[in-house]
């Protein structure tokens, strides 16, 4: 019940504020296009300042993946995980979700392929995408957009938030699903 | 802390690459993402320019101020280097509202509205300030009612029950966004990674 009603309201929530915003607008006497015009140039130049930082974080990431870096990583964790009751297909998933957003993706959607979405894999695949961000992406793009280049604690915060996300997922599949 | 980060990153890298003879997939794979980083910059303008411009009628209706004053007490004890009524309050809830239903791709440009706001308050432009990394902190361990993005790919390979994962997110996001919280809290109030304190 509550479940249909968020994925209804995920469906409708871009529709609903692209036609209310705009609608209250004009009842406040906003000349609604000239904003939107306005607010949207902003945007244009957001998007572009970030170019060199992504091209710097994308580059150092790719390369360690490439290489086969990150499989040895995922090798040398892996102990670690399995102990926790987390099958070792899910693993590559888990260590490089911080890192890599359209990899990680790529590996959920492999895995559902092969093991269907309703396996135990399939389901802890799931879980730990839709809890864990891409912390390293979202740093990168969120202070680039500004120009900040030192990020002082705040990478020791969102890895803390990935690691508890898929420590959390893992637990509690284990407890729902297994 | 980032300095190091990368250069791992790059020298991991090439020293695996190069033990095991195929030094030359690190060209293909550098030269490769620095094209895919740009791609993604320009799948984003068009993006952030439709959410901002939304943002800007909504602003302009008074909108955003009412939202943000709602939820104000909250905000306070979260940013208490931040004025209350100042402009990236808004865009921090409209933000973390996005994300926690799921629309990832209007997050982005909210979220980058905030920075801009909070770096308006930055004492030093090239270092991120406290309010920036209690935001950040929300922001990726946010927790999520609806992984919309999983919950599409589960739907395509027939899944009998796509949305049965929601409970399990909410709780882990739950989770996270309690630890990262706290993570960033104990950081700011009682730092030894303060401004004085420069790695660089």
């Amino acid at each position: 019940m509550l479940i249909d009603f968020l994925t209804q309201v995920s469906k409708w929530a871009i529709p609903l504020i692209l036609i209310c915003i705009p609608l209250y607008g004009s009842l406040k006497k906003v000349p609604v296009y000239e904003a939107f015009v306005e607010g949207a140039e902003e945007g244009f130049v957001t998007a572009v300042k970030i170019i060199p930082f992504l091209v710097g974080m994308m580059v150092a990431i790719s390369v360690f993946r490439a290489s086969g870096a990150m499989d040895h990583l995922v090798k040398a964790l892996s102990p670690l995980l399995t102990a926790i009751g987390t099958p070792a297909e899910v693993l590559p998933l888990a260590i490089m979700r911080p890192l890599s957003g359209s990899g990680v993706l790529g590996l959920a959607t492999e895995l559902m392929r092969v093991y269907g979405p309703d396996s135990f894999i399939g389901r802890l695949a799931s879980t730990m995408q839709g809890s864990t961000d891409t912390t390293f992406f979202v740093l990168t793009i969120y202070f680039g957009s500004v120009g900040v280049k030192r990020y002082r604690y705040s990478i020791v915060t969102g890895l803390t938030a990935d690691i508890s996300g898929l420590l959390a997922s893992i637990y509690i599949c284990n407890v729902l699903f297994r | 802390m980032l300095n190091v980060i990368w250069l791992a990153l790059l020298a991991g890298g090439v020293l695996v690459a190069a033990l095991d003879g195929q030094v030359e997939v690190v060209t293909e794979a550098a030269l490769g993402a620095a094209r895919g980083a740009v791609e993604v910059c320009f799948d984003l303008v068009g993006v952030m320019a439709l959410w901002l411009g939304i943002m800007r009628i909504a602003e302009k209706a008074g909108l955003v101020e009412a939202l943000a004053w709602g939820l104000r007490p909250l905000m306070v004890k979260l940013f208490p280097s931040v004025p209350p009524s100042h402009p990236a309050m808004g865009a921090i809830i409209l933000n973390l509202s996005a994300n926690m239903l799921g629309l990832g791709n209007a997050a982005t440009p909210f979220g980058m509205k905030a920075m801009r706001g909070l770096q308006e308050l930055n004492r030093d432009s090239d270092e991120a300030s406290e309010a920036m990394c209690t935001f950040l902190a929300l922001n990726t361990s946010c927790i999520t009612f609806i992984p919309a993005t999983i919950i599409g790919i589960r739907a395509s390979f027939g899944s009998a029950n796509p949305t049965e994962i929601v409970g399990a997110t909410i709780f882990a996001t739950s989770c996270s966004m309690l630890l990262a919280v706290t993570v960033d809290y104990l950081f700011r109030t009682r730092s030894c990674w303060g401004r004085k304190n420069r790695a660089d």
